[in-house]
């Protein structure tokens, strides 16, 4: 089994981080698309554990998280589901949630359960580092990586800090805005990765409106890896066989592997 | 009690936002904290709520409703004659000051019964900021007339159809537009709840309320009141009333919260009474949620308490046994509304008519020379529909 850090070991490589809200369009869905990723080039998949009031998500995961939750999607759901693709695949995965289902969850076991059943890290976007000491202490006695973020609004003391606390990678969320597919990305992007790595040897990978090759080739240029999640939840809604899905990942792979090799 | 350095009342408060937030929210504090004494601006802020907002407010004493319950005197705190009927009024002239000061020219806010979003469209159209606010599609159905007034004043009302389409998906909401324009946008949140440090900020605009309370009650009767008794949806009213009082042990201090159809229906926002400890916009505090720790829906006749969240000092002050928290229900605050009319000839808000029911049974087992204060948050012109359409429904 590959940890987090194993993925950004290789020189130059550039990580493709798939993001899909467990149980939407439906449980089966969420079972038959992780191997497809995976297949089709993801090296991490981001699996969202769906919360009823996301609120650093755009219109897309909100409507999936609600979606989710009609479903009968629960945390202890998505702990037996990740059990069941650990089986299958051998990258990393990573939950991804809000703080109080993990909260109500019980801290300890909820990092307990998911280590014992294989899943490598957390990203909870809610929690920033300053709130974070607690599921820090746990996940890492545990050895769940705990992914920190930042943002184009960090400051410099902020960006010392989280590189100095994240695990595994730096989710760098490349707009001052929501979850959601967008035309056009934060125009001084490059300068934001500069002024991260300035402070970091850690893997930088970002995330939020990227939904096309162009721009996850564009990013890839500077980051160690891209994150997409709301054009994957678009087009998994759209079909039942994947196949756009899987073409679209193709396609970022492609784009990323030639930034590699740029 | 003043919140610790991260702004958490014993284990609650904190700032679980987006990391987005973070420097925007230290930018606010690091304003509020040079604004704290700084004579000029407290000068601006007294001045505008004297001229603008009609304050002090008057300490009414309500002998037709004391006769009424025929025990305890009862006296009423009239936030409900303060500008824009309600004192919601306070906090949003402060925060508006604030943000002219921190030069952010948009103003965000959510609202629930209406009452916040037409105070801060006022003191926008006042300080000459854009206004825009996000209100849930039931609460601008059933508070249409507090649509039509921000509309007036100039504000832009954008409806929030998801959810439970009430004040927590207006929250959600305001704080998304937030996250994306940080930078020049001001959230004037609208009660004690949030990150840190919107719960301290709020009471401290909120306060007003206590402290003049405080000096018209000695004047006019040469004591402290017995009882202080304010409703409590998020909290700011009530915690605005509470706070000069919290060292006085010998002053009880009463919370009511909205029972809805019934506690046992499931159906109320009770968060003090029903609820426990979780996170939620951006705090540590009591929530109703499910066992997974999904926030679940709420219910009451009045808009401005229909939240499944509230303040975090109020859950300190819960546990610390500070301040008693009770229900009342929908039914029972219908009754207190009805009877405020008809002894005293002031019709309050329904928010406000939960705490009036709770003081009606809870004068008449007082005697004559005790002393309970009622916090009159708001006006009820904004809920003849409603209770038009609940007296209807009851016959």
């Amino acid at each position: 089994m590959t940890r987090i850090d194993d993925i950004f070991q290789k020189p130059k490589a550039k990580a493709l981080i798939a993001y899909i809200t467990v149980g939407y369009p439906s449980i089966e869905a969420t079972k038959e698309v992780v191997p497809l990723l995976v297949e089709s080039g993801c090296d991490i998949v981001e699996l969202g554990i769906p919360f009823s009031d996301p609120l650093a998500d755009g219109a897309t995961i909100q409507k999936a998280s609600f979606c989710a939750l009609q479903n009968g999607i629960t945390p202890k759901r998505c702990l037996e589901l990740a059990q069941q693709l650990r089986q299958e695949v051998n990258i990393p995965l990573v939950f991804m949630t809000y703080y109080n289902p993990v909260f109500k969850y019980g801290i300890e076991k909820f990092c307990y359960d998911s280590a014992v059943i294989g899943v490598n890290g957390i990203i909870v976007p809610d929690l920033p580092p300053d709130e974070g000491s607690e599921l820090e202490a746990i996940s890492h006695k545990q050895g769940l990586d705990l992914i920190y973020l930042l943002a184009p609004t960090s400051t410099e003391e902020r960006i010392e800090m989280v590189a100095r606390k994240s695990r595994g990678f730096i989710y760098l969320v490349s707009v001052t805005g929501v979850t959601g597919v967008r035309e056009s990305l934060t125009t001084n992007l490059d300068e934001l990765v500069a002024r991260v790595k300035r402070k970091t040897s850690k893997p930088i990978c970002v995330g939020f409106g990227i939904s096309t090759r162009q721009q996850a080739g564009q990013i890839a240029r500077v980051a160690d890896g891209v994150i997409v999640g709301s054009q994957i939840i678009q087009l998994m809604q759209a079909e039942d066989d994947f196949t756009s899905v899987c073409s679209f990942v193709k396609e970022l792979r492609q784009a990323l592997d030639r930034a590699q090799s740029s | 009690m003043q919140p610790d350095k991260k702004g958490y009342f014993g284990e609650y408060g904190g700032r679980f936002v987006p990391e987005t937030l973070i420097p925007v929210l230290d930018e606010l504090e690091a304003t509020y904290r040079e604004v704290k004494n700084d004579a000029v601006f407290w000068g601006e802020f007294e001045s505008l709520s004297r001229d603008y907002s009609g304050r002090p407010t008057p300490l009414y004493a309500a002998e037709g409703m004391t006769r009424h319950c025929g025990g305890a005197r009862i006296l009423l705190k009239r936030e409900d004659l303060a500008h824009t009927g309600a004192h919601k009024i306070n906090n949003a002239l402060g925060q508006g000051l604030l943000a002219r000061k921190m030069g952010k020219r948009r103003i965000i806010a959510e609202t629930g019964a209406g009452q916040h979003g037409v105070a801060t469209a006022a003191v926008c159209a006042k300080l000459g900021l854009t206004c825009i606010v996000y209100m849930g599609e039931e609460d601008v159905r059933r508070q249409a007339l507090n649509v039509f007034r921000m509309k007036l004043m100039g504000a832009e009302v954008r409806t929030v159809c998801g959810g439970s389409r009430t004040l927590k998906d207006a929250i959600n909401e305001a704080i998304r537009d937030w996250v994306t324009n940080a930078q020049d946008s001001h959230y004037l949140l609208g009660s004690v709840v949030g990150p840190s440090p919107y719960p301290r900020m709020v009471r401290d605009f909120q306060s007003v309320i206590g402290k003049e309370t405080r000096k018209q009650i000695k004047d006019k009767t040469g004591r402290l009141p017995d009882y202080i008794v304010a409703c409590v949806g998020g909290g700011s009213n009530a915690i605005g009333i509470f706070y000069p009082f919290l060292k006085n042990e010998e002053v009880k201090l009463i919370g009511v919260e909205a029972a809805g159809k019934g506690l046992k229906s499931g159906m109320h926002a009770a968060t003090l009474v029903a609820g426990s400890a979780g996170i939620l916009h951006g705090t540590k505090s009591y929530l109703l949620q499910d066992k997974e720790g999904q926030i679940k829906q709420t219910h009451s006749i009045s808009a401005g308490l229909d939240y499944p969240g509230v303040g975090p000092e109020h859950s300190f002050l819960k546990d610390s046994g500070r301040v008693k928290y009770v229900a009342v229900d929908d039914g029972q605050a219908l009754e207190g509304f009805k009877l405020l009319c008809r002894t005293e000839g002031i019709m309050p808000a329904m928010e406000t008519a939960h705490a009036i029911y709770y003081v009606i049974e809870l004068a008449g087992s007082l005697n004559k020379n005790e002393i309970v204060d009622i916090n009159l948050s708001g006006g009820g012109d904004k809920d003849i529909d409603i209770v038009a359409e609940a007296m209807e429904a009851g016959k």
